[in-house]
């Protein structure tokens, strides 16, 4: 069992690498054309709102607690204990999901969207718009990406909780809540690099 | 039946290239009949005569490793230098070179000399004189190939490419483009013709019926406006482009650039890229769209005609009023 | 495979051929060994079809003209032909076959360390295989296998998305099987199977997976923003509104120069499994083997930059570029030296495998000098982007990976049937398709030095002799791949019963019988001895 239990945990952690490395690829090219078109850069980043981030940033660390005592949980077979903080873990994961839902939709009415055709209307900085349009891009599609994985993550909570309630983990046996337990703070560290990189560098806008 | 089996050399740096080329095909041929003969000694003199014949087992010997390691890629280290050492030579083209533009568009090529000769998929060059080609591209990714020169350079869509070479050996060579580009990509092909300099010159005269391609990027100017601002406007809207090539320009920003083809390039397509000081965002219209890659080029060589000066400082105010420009 | 099943010789034992019957059982399978057949034969099929779409190129090429088929096909032609070659051949194949077949066996292990997710990632690249052959029938794809934009994001008229999106699915294939692979290494290994003591079949696999683990998320995501943007009409590569081409260059080549040693390491590995066996002698410098399938793992993914040399990246990136090519040249002329040293005062068998090796090291050696000359700056100006190019990469890919693939399979093919293919007939195409692809793909040097650029459907005429060498090699090498699919099929009924080790070679899975029991072993081996130990086994039986 041990070595299942090591097994799984290290195939977890080569995993969570490839992972490093496809939102790698992504911050890379972003990097690359933040270099490219500084102002551009700027102006973009002094329209985002930092309040949504910092809020989703709270959000993630606190389901990032309640994930790691899930899995002390688990580990001490606290049966109740550990349904209770799986729980609470998916709970914030859809309130991170809500949130982010309620900041694309206002980036949707201030017309920031350039995918679906158009959406997209850079009057604050106009001089900028083609490259704002190519760095709006990456933050859809690198929040869009990190969304997708919270969704997988919620999936996989779901199936966690689940097999908790049956009784299937024991203080023996709780391969999959640690394993569960990885992936979710990865998701959550992805995010901690993502809020200062797309929120916080260069801003200038007071917090509304 | 045609079976060449070496390309004509038709310049100093193409010689050298085949040079370099059969030192390593040279190095190649040596590896390869050490080793393959080694192996074919072995597997002869080796080879299993019983069944029940075992070896005696040899585990390695770390001496061997380092030497076998190190003289070759002490070997690779000649062909690095050699290489680098042209690659470097090709990479600066000399000062008195002469000037041609090539714009790749699919599927062909659209070449512009500045006295005003047009040719499509031909180039035209003299011996003896360097010869530097500025790439602009119309759409995709396209690459401009002279096999005899052994030159090549990607045509990327977004900014200037230039190559240079210096023929030395009068001919006419294949000219292919060698970046794929779409349908009739194997079509984008076309000749250089490298002739005597007194050729070179009567052909040169022969041509050119719209003009240089200082007067046609005049034309250019006036009809798109820009001379409204930037050489009649008394109200200090733009700056004048009266000796700005080739001079530092100061930008709102803090920084200096100089001004160069590129500068001109991205100015046209995106003016509020780099502003220079003093002046206002928003105020030039983007061209984008709306001028050719040659057209481009056009008004680049008009600007340059407008005076080229060396010395820094920040613009002046656009507040004379002169006609057409020429000096 | 019924009709096989039910010959007496290979019912008499139960192995893990008979252990089960019907689809399901085969479709549902954990047993890495029946997945490793299920990868063979999908492999198998997109290999046939890559090799069709070379066939059509060739004979295309007979003249100058584009006279066979019109300009648009044969681009897509060309592009369809890399694509599978590449992504649904190539990469999977030593891995997902030979590997997922071997590596359990060779460690002492009864299977991998997810036996589950082995299954998925058979299922994972049918899934991407089915993308790119539904791009094919719906009309194909024309960008290059590369991609390159702007033309793949916003000219193309093809089902770029469709094939980008085959090739991201496969990629999760192979993210997996590599995973798999690192894990049951670390921890799967038998008592006493040290590091040390691992076969370098298993090193190169290792290798091979850390690789694919850290490289194929990067060609994912960029495929992704490749398709994202061609979908949403959106521009990120797109110069127009301030993207940048050669972002895509550098983002694909990132992975796709590694996903070269991913292609070659496992070939690396089977010779170093077959010479010192048909030498009957320990291999020459297993450390320095071992040690160098790691270092062309690692700068391999320092040397990307050389395929852009002349997009107008800066100089000094261009001297950075190619001296490291030259460095990652050294650990594999370290493998060719210490094979070759291997067979002196050896003792030698001609068997097929065997031939294939020597083909292997020959093809390759070639192939890996002629990269030299495209590392060499001054010189690739002239060579990137012609035949000289497509002739050195499949010197490497087809002379040398190929080839092993072949010698592999004919190596371990009596381990995995219990059969023994036809020694003569193996000779012979090994023979056929060492002189079918030098006809082939020697010209090639030629033709690209003169300066027939690649992709080009016609060319000048003065090319022509050249090219209708080449595509007389192309219908030799096509001979000498068909007789063995030919002789392999019939050797399952017919092949003379192979019994455990017919080689007389070292190595744990020759311990089992063949073919082996489901669970490998009945008792988890102790390993007691090195790899290789040649001298201290008298297993000099043959059949």
């Amino acid at each position: 069992m041990d070595q299942q239990f090591d097994s799984a945990t290290f195939g977890m952690w080569v995993f969570l690498l490839t992972e490093i490395m496809f939102f790698g690829g992504m911050f890379g090219a972003y990097t690359v054309y933040r270099n490219m078109y500084p102002e551009a850069f700027a102006s973009t980043s002094a329209y985002m709102n930092p309040l949504y981030g910092a809020l989703n940033t709270a959000v993630l660390i606190v389901s990032s607690l309640s994930m790691a005592l899930a899995v002390r949980a688990a580990h001490l077979g606290q049966q109740k204990a550990l349904q209770i903080c799986l729980l609470i873990t998916m709970f914030f994961g859809i309130c991170f999901l809500v949130i982010k839902g309620f900041e694309y939709h206002e980036h949707w009415v201030d017309m920031k969207v350039p995918l679906f055709g158009g959406h997209w209307n850079y009057s604050e900085a106009p001089q900028f718009a083609h490259q704002a349009q190519i760095l709006f891009c990456f933050y859809f599609f690198m929040t869009g990406f990190h969304a997708v994985h919270m969704l997988v993550g919620l999936g996989i909570m779901t199936t966690i909780f689940m097999m908790a309630r049956k009784g299937t983990f024991s203080p023996t046996y709780y391969t999959p809540v640690e394993v569960s337990g990885l992936y979710w703070h990865f998701v959550d560290i992805v995010w901690i690099f993502l809020f200062p990189l797309l929120y916080l560098i260069g801003h200038t806008r007071h917090l509304v | 039946m045609q079976l060449p089996l070496w390309p004509e050399a038709a310049s100093a740096v193409a010689d050298d290239i085949d040079h370099l080329y059969i030192y390593l095909t040279l190095v190649s041929v040596v590896m390869s009949v050490l080793i393959f003969g080694t192996i074919f000694v072995f597997a002869i003199k080796y080879r299993r005569r019983s069944e029940d014949e075992v070896p005696k087992p040899i585990h390695g010997s770390w001496q061997l490793e380092v030497t076998w390691s190190v003289i070759p890629f002490l070997v690779m280290l000649t062909f690095f230098w050699w290489g680098a050492k042209i690659y470097f030579l090709n990479a600066t083209p000399p000062p008195e070179s002469m000037d041609v533009y090539a714009v790749g568009k699919q599927w062909m090529w659209k070449i512009q000399y500045p006295e005003g000769q047009r040719e499509i998929n031909e180039l035209h060059v003299p011996i003896g004189r360097p010869v530097k080609i500025t790439l602009a591209s119309e759409d995709v990714i396209h690459s401009f190939f002279i096999p005899a020169l052994r030159i090549k350079h990607d045509v990327v869509p977004g900014h200037y490419d230039t190559m240079w070479f210096n023929a030395t050996k009068p001919g006419r060579y294949h000219l292919f483009c060698a970046e794929y580009c779409g349908t009739e990509h194997s079509g984008m092909v076309g000749w250089v013709t490298v002739m005597e300099p007194a050729d070179y010159e009567n052909w040169l005269a022969g041509g050119g019926s719209t003009g240089t391609m200082a007067q046609q990027g005049e034309r250019l100017f006036e009809q798109l406006g820009c001379s409204t601002c930037h050489l009649l406007d008394r109200q200090g809207r733009c700056p004048t482009l009266r000796g700005v090539y080739g001079s530092r320009v100061q930008l709102a920003d803090g920084k200096t650039v100089l001004a160069d083809d590129a500068y001109i390039r991205e100015s046209i397509l995106n003016p509020n890229a780099k502003v220079v000081a003093g002046y206002k965002p928003n105020v030039m219209p983007s061209f984008q769209g709306q001028i050719s890659e040659e057209g481009i080029l056009q008004l680049v060589i008009y600007i340059k005609s407008l005076g080229i000066i060396n010395a820094p400082g920040a613009p002046t105010a656009a507040l004379t009023q002169q006609d057409g420009g020429k000096q | 495979m019924s009709t096989v099943l039910q010959d007496p010789q290979t019912t008499e034992t139960p192995n893990y051929l008979n252990a089960e019957y019907g689809w399901k059982s085969w479709l549902l399978t954990t047993d890495h060994k029946r997945i490793a057949l299920l990868y063979l034969i999908s492999i198998s099929v997109m290999f046939a079809l890559g090799g069709v779409f070379a066939m059509l190129i060739r004979v295309e090429l007979l003249t100058p003209e584009g006279d066979l088929v019109n300009s648009d096909t044969y681009n897509k032609l060309f592009t369809m032909h890399g694509v599978v070659m590449v992504f649904f051949f190539l990469v999977p194949s030593i891995p997902a076959t030979l590997g997922n077949f071997l590596i359990p066996m060779m460690i002492g292990a009864k299977d991998l360390a997810f036996p589950r997710i082995n299954l998925l990632s058979w299922y994972i690249y049918v899934a991407g295989a089915l993308f790119a052959i539904a791009a094919i029938v719906m009309g194909g794809v024309d960008t290059g296998w590369t991609f390159y934009t702007p033309f793949s994001s916003t000219y193309s008229n093809t089902f770029v998305i469709t094939a980008a999106v085959g090739v991201f699915i496969s990629g999760f294939s192979s993210i997996t099987t590599g995973l798999n692979f690192i894990v049951t290494i670390h921890k799967m290994r038998a008592p006493g199977m040290t590091w040390g003591r691992l076969p370098l079949f298993v090193w190169a696999n290792y290798a091979t997976s850390l690789i694919q683990v850290l490289g194929t998320p990067v060609v994912a995501i960029t495929l992704a923003l490749l398709a994202l943007e061609r979908g949403f009409h959106i521009g990120i590569f797109d110069p127009a509104i301030g993207g940048d081409p050669i972002l895509f260059q550098h983002m694909f080549w990132f992975y796709s120069h590694p996903a070269v040693y991913i292609m070659i390491l496992p070939g690396m590995g089977v010779i170093s499994e077959v010479v010192p066996c048909f030498s009957r002698k320990g291999i020459f410098g297993y450390s320095f083997i071992a040690a160098s399938s790691l270092g062309i793992a690692i700068v391999g993914f320092l040397v990307w930059g050389h395929h852009l040399f002349v997009t107008g990246m800066s100089m000094y990136a261009g001297l950075y570029f190619s001296l490291l090519s030259m460095l990652v040249a050294v650990p594999s002329a370290i493998k060719v030296f210490n094979w070759t040293a291997t067979m002196y005062r050896g003792s030698i068998s001609y068997a097929t495998p065997m031939l294939y090796a020597f083909g292997f090291i020959g093809l390759f050696t070639i192939g890996g000098l002629t990269g030299l000359f495209l590392a060499t700056l001054g010189v690739d100006v002239h060579l990137t982007d012609t035949y000289f190019v497509i002739a050195h990469f499949h010197y490497v890919m087809v002379g040398g990976m190929v080839v092993a693939y072949l010698g592999g399979l004919h190596f371990w093919w009596p381990k995995i049937t219990g059969r023994m293919y036809p020694e003569g007939w193996g000779k012979f195409s090994a023979l056929l398709v060492f002189v079918g692809f030098n006809v082939t793909f020697f010209p090639q040097f030629i033709t690209g030095y003169l300066g027939q650029p690649r992709r080009y459907h016609a060319y000048a005429p003065e090319f022509q002799v050249l090219n209708v060498m080449s595509t007389a090699g192309a219908s030799i090498l096509a001979l000498g791949y068909i007789i063995p699919l030919i002789y392999f099929i019939w050797s399952l009924r017919y092949g003379k019963p192979a019994g455990n080790n017919p080689w007389g070679a070292t190595g744990l899975e020759w311990t089992t019988q063949s073919p082996p029991t489901t669970f490998n072993f009945d008792v988890t081996p102790i390993v007691t001895e090195e790899a290789y130990a040649y001298a201290k086994h008298e297993e000099a039986h043959v059949g």
